[in-house]
């Protein structure tokens, strides 16, 4: 199990390579891996956006993303998950949020993959502050729900 | 408003020389770090106070912003919590992270 805020571009899909090569607990255990990368838009609320600034609380950040996985695992049975944020300076189509999940059965994979990304869009400290292509600034107030229902 | 009881003395921006458990650390972050035009101050300890009072003495007249998010030493808190000396408070907008 591992969060981990990052500082600069990665590669969701070689992370998930590299974390599941390393993890001697899947061979063989894994029956589904739910994914969920979050990228940036180049529009927002009618605007375009041609890049953004992501601020964090360091400390409480991870604290928050451990709280939740750990919420995650007393829920659903998993095998191990993956949680990467991006801070700093992004530009479109740029990955922000990998979140993934192993697990023996894709009930439990797809329920926790769900839970930890939207405890996170409502609870991690992040921030969003837009570049628009008027030269203007906005932060972004609030995320919008994730289930109908909210 | 403003929280009588606990005005002064108060430092802003780190020129504080008192040592961490006398005080009481206070952190602002995003937009309201902006709009405050700091990122964080450091308040005397004088007793139990809850986290709203913590920001009446460190913005004295100013509103607390409805729809402002509080965490005491990183996890996340009502304004009615009480603190202690020691404690890192900070106050925040709505997260927008994902």
């Amino acid at each position: 199990m591992a969060v981990m805020v990052v500082q600069g571009n990665f590669d969701p899909w070689q992370e998930i390579q590299a974390y599941q090569n390393a993890a001697d607990c899947l061979p063989g255990t894994v029956g589904a891996t739910s994914v969920f990368v979050g990228t940036m838009r180049d529009f927002n609320a009618g605007n375009a956006v041609k890049g953004m600034t992501l601020e964090y609380y360091p400390g409480m950040t991870e604290r928050q993303l451990e709280k939740i996985v750990a919420e995650a695992r007393r829920q659903w049975r998993l095998l191990d998950s993956l949680v990467m944020h991006r801070v700093g300076d992004i530009l479109p189509n740029d990955p922000i949020v990998l979140v993934a999940v192993w697990a023996a059965h894709r009930g439990d994979a797809f329920d926790a993959s769900r839970y930890i990304m939207e405890a996170l869009k409502s609870r991690a400290p992040f921030w969003k502050k837009e570049r628009l292509d008027s030269g203007d600034e906005c932060w972004v107030a609030e995320n919008t729900k994730g289930y109908k229902s909210d | 408003m403003r929280h009588l009881s606990f005005n002064y003395p108060y430092f802003r921006n780190g020129v504080h020389v008192m040592s961490n458990k006398a005080s009481i650390k206070v952190r602002y972050f995003a937009s309201l770090k902006e709009n405050l035009g700091r990122s964080e101050d450091h308040l005397v300890y004088t007793g139990l106070m809850t986290v709203r009072e913590i920001w009446c003495s460190a913005n004295p007249g100013q509103p607390l912003p409805c729809n402002i998010l509080a965490a005491v030493n990183m996890d996340y808190v009502d304004l009615d919590s009480l603190i202690e000396a020691g404690d890192e408070v900070a106050f925040f907008p709505p997260v927008t992270g994902g």
